[in-house]
């Protein structure tokens, strides 16, 4: 969890200890503990929405088109989309390297 | 009558709302069914919220100094205490609306702890809340063990479960009570709202959490939150887990509005709890006997459950 | 303008009514001997109407002081009170506030702790506490007891302190008594202290996270910023009482002495019993031995400077502590003095005595006692480091 932001002194250390900027975990890429990817497959997505909605990482968006694309610094690869998906949509691949 | 229930207007897969107000880079575990559950249920209440929450698993993945995950004001004092920090807070915009300090708006005020702070070591501090009749809602996050410190034993964790202090041996055979029935316990409590939920059922998670933001008093809501880490479960069964647990019996959804006991889903035809309980390692050790103990058990708490909900 | 009121008043009374005349907000509050005065004085208070707050009758001195964390940190002017078993109860919490800047304002009114249990004064209590990281004051009478309240909200609640603060009355010797006491008019309070403006507050226009985990890369820091926050607390605690004296003639100082200037022997005390040691330097004046009194009102942060400096010339320092840490070297205040003085070229003897405990009056007698045997410890040095005074063996 280190995190070099935290590098601070005590005469600079946020009052009370009070982290102000809201939503500021965003800088942390939880995409770098991966170690399986999912792959949308659009033919057979319905856009149904359940890999958004079961998402415990808020990893997926809609784009303009309605479908649902994985922002990869978050993603855990933890296959619950594919998992879920009523389409089989989604393929769980290892991560390359 | 809950006269705010009239004018609700439920949440639907189409007009859920976009908005996230609990950011990615958070440290939950991968598959973690908790954080999905926290993360629902903050969509549900939306902005306009003041969360107090207890040490324990989302405490800790959501606010690493100097990060937070949190876009709505949120507080942390200590671990079996949110309810009476809501109830500070409730308190303190009481009267400063009154004597003119701040805006007159409400805010929901929302107390979230795990089992082991809810139905353990905050069980009395929850019970006065209720008892003050404080408007705030208290979400119990239950992964049905303390697993912020390692898989210890609550008395949320079900029958026969193992965790590292209840574990199997040659003379015991995993956690030998039953699950404390949380949610009676705040039903006794007289509350206006208590209701259980599981994130497989998300928009009937969402209306639950927003009618107990809603309703004014105290409200309880009890939510089923997979951990695969604890559970020794894949991760990507976390959904699929928290969709068993309902089609199993093991954890009835249902409300009580004003004492009335309201099923939300009738398991006409349950899948054996067997179903439920393979593919987890915390139970794999449970023999033939234990699971027809388990069994036995659900019917009849379902059963008890079925026949409050025609009498009250 | 209407002015103040001198009236005889139970003492317990006197402090709910400063913290009424403060125009509280929030009072989370538990019930326990010898605090009940204090919160069902302020609890009539709330009923009637004489000042809008919340009085939340909590189920625990845990729950109390959470509630306090909650409150404070929505905005409101938060006040509580204890004793004894109730504060140790409460201690978890007590910790929290103080690095998370909440100025919550809490009355103890001290007390012996289990076991066994005595519900009757000493100060055990408060110095099982010593490390909480508040601001702590101690009353000796009314007055004080009505005046420290009001500059507790004063202090606290300043932006450059944001602290919380323990003003400490002895249990049912102070808490109980009925004396004279001077009630500020409402118009005088409001010209002494100004509404709370927190400097954060729970709000979900400016959504922040309070109450993080510090992790080891920033841990120590945030220690060491919430005591800086503290010592440097001093100034606005000085202020504070000067404004007091600017505006009603009653100065307070963070150590206060009685005859002081040419003492060889000084006798230390905390609290009521500094009354009495008063009366045993006069009858000690009277009798021809040299003896004086410092009384230690700012016990967080300590006041080392104005210490040293009341401790004069003196060549003796007679410490009553009044509890008895098991196992100690010696007593909490002795501890903190001789560290004080260590190796301080023309530093005085120190001297410890345990007094008090549990209720057991320190008589005048009893004074002269401590003074006679450090008088004998001055030439002869003791084994012990301190000595319990007036405990029977047989």
């Amino acid at each position: 969890m280190a995190d070099t932001d935290a590098i601070v002194g005590w005469k600079t250390i946020t009052f009370g200890c009070h982290v102000m900027e809201p939503g500021s975990s965003a800088r942390f890429r939880t995409g770098d503990w991966r170690s399986q990817r999912p792959v949308i497959d659009r033919e057979k997505c319905i856009k149904c929405g359940m890999c958004w909605i079961y998402c415990p990482d808020m990893a997926y968006t809609q784009t303009e088109d309605g479908f649902f694309e994985v922002n990869m610094e978050y993603c855990k690869g933890c296959g619950i989309c594919a998992h879920e998906c009523p389409k089989d949509a989604i393929t769980i691949v290892p991560e390359e390297g | 009558m809950i006269p705010e229930f009239e004018k609700f207007k439920r949440f639907k897969a189409k007009n859920l709302p976009k908005e996230e107000l609990l950011a990615p880079g958070h440290r939950a575990c991968q598959g973690c069914g908790e954080v999905l559950a926290l993360r629902m249920a903050i969509k549900a209440l939306g902005p306009n919220v003041i969360v107090c929450m207890a040490t324990g698993c989302m405490e800790i993945i959501t606010t690493p100094y100097p990060q937070t995950a949190w876009k709505v004001p949120w507080i942390h004092i200590a671990f079996e205490n949110p309810a009476s920090v809501a109830s500070g807070i409730e308190s303190a915009l009481k009267v400063l609306r009154r004597k003119g300090k701040v805006p007159k708006r409400h805010i929901d005020i929302v107390a979230i702890g795990g089992d082991g702070a809810t139905s353990d070591i905050g069980l009395g501090w929850i019970s006065g809340a209720f008892e003050r009749g404080h408007d705030f809602t208290y979400i119990c996050l239950d992964n049905e063990a303390y697993m912020n410190t390692g898989v210890q034993r609550s008395s949320c964790t079900p029958y026969g479960a193992m965790t590292t202090t209840s574990p199997p041996g040659e003379k015991s055979f995993g956690q030998v009570t039953w699950k404390k029935n949380v949610p009676g316990i705040a039903v006794a409590h007289n509350i206006p709202y208590v209701a259980t939920a599981s994130p497989a059922y998300f928009l009937d998670l969402m209306n639950k959490v927003k009618k107990a933001a809603l309703v004014k008093g105290p409200a309880y809501v009890h939510i089923y939150s997979p951990c695969p880490t604890g559970w020794g479960s894949a991760p990507e069964r976390s959904i699929e887990l928290a969709r068993l647990v309902v089609e199993t019996r093991v954890f009835p959804l249902y409300e009580v509005i004003e004492g009335r006991y309201i099923m939300s889903r009738k398991i006409t035809k349950p899948k054996p709890v067997q179903e439920y309980l393979k593919g987890q390692r915390r139970f794999r050790h449970l023999d033939e006997e234990h699971i027809a103990h388990i069994q036995q058990r659900v019917n009849a708490d379902y059963e008890k459950l079925v026949r409050l909900s025609e009498m009250t | 303008m209407i002015m103040a009121k001198r009236v005889g008043i139970e003492v317990s009374i006197a402090l709910a009514e400063a913290v009424k005349l403060a125009n509280v907000d929030v009072i989370p509050a538990y019930p326990i001997t010898p605090q009940t005065h204090i919160v069902e004085h302020l609890s009539e208070v709330v009923a009637n109407g004489e000042v809008d707050a919340e009085f939340v009758p909590v189920e625990s001195e845990h729950a109390a002081m959470s509630c306090c964390c909650g409150s404070s940190a929505a905005g409101a002017r938060t006040f509580t009170s204890t004793s004894s078993q109730g504060l140790l109860l409460m201690s978890e919490i007590l910790f929290i506030p103080g690095p998370m800047r909440l100025p919550i304002v809490m009355a103890v009114a001290n007390r012996a702790l289990s076991a066994p249990i005595s519900i009757w004064n000493d100060h055990q209590d408060i110095m099982s506490q010593r490390d909480i990281g508040w601001i702590q004051t101690f009353a000796e009478n009314g007055q004080e007891a009505f005046d420290l309240t009001l500059h507790a909200f004063r202090v606290a609640e300043d932006r450059r302190v944001s602290l919380p603060v323990i003003v400490n009355i002895d249990g049912f010797t102070l808490s109980h008594v009925v004396e004279a006491v001077e009630l500020l008019s409402q118009e005088e309070v409001d010209q002494y202290l100004p509404p709370f403006k927190p400097r954060y507050r729970l709000d979900p226009r400016k959504p922040i996270t309070m109450g993080p985990v510090g992790i080891p890369e920033v841990y120590s820091e945030a220690k060491v910023a919430h005591n800086e926050a503290l010592k440097a607390s001093r100034r606005v605690i000085l202020q504070g009482w000067k404004e007091f004296a600017d505006l009603f003639g009653r100065q307070y100082n963070p150590i206060e002495t009685y005859r002081s200037e040419d003492a060889e022997v000084l006798l230390i005390t905390m609290g009521s019993i500094s009354e009495t040691a008063m009366t045993a330097v006069d009858t000690m004046r009277d009798k021809g031995q040299k003896a004086g009194l410092a009384r230690i009102r700012l016990w967080r942060p300590f006041p080392g400077p104005e210490f040293r400096k009341a401790a004069g010339k003196a060549k003796i320092l007679a410490v009553v502590d009044r509890c008895l840490p098991p196992g100690a070297i010696c007593g909490p205040v002795g501890a903190e003095l001789r560290s004080l003085f260590y190796k301080v070229p023309g530093a005085p003897k120190i001297f410890n005595f345990i007094a008090g405990l549990g209720g057991r009056d320190v008589t005048v007698e009893r004074f002269e006692e401590m003074v006679d045997k450090s008088m004998v410890f001055a030439r002869k040095r003791p084994k012990e480091l301190y000595e319990v005074i007036g405990v029977r063996e047989k």
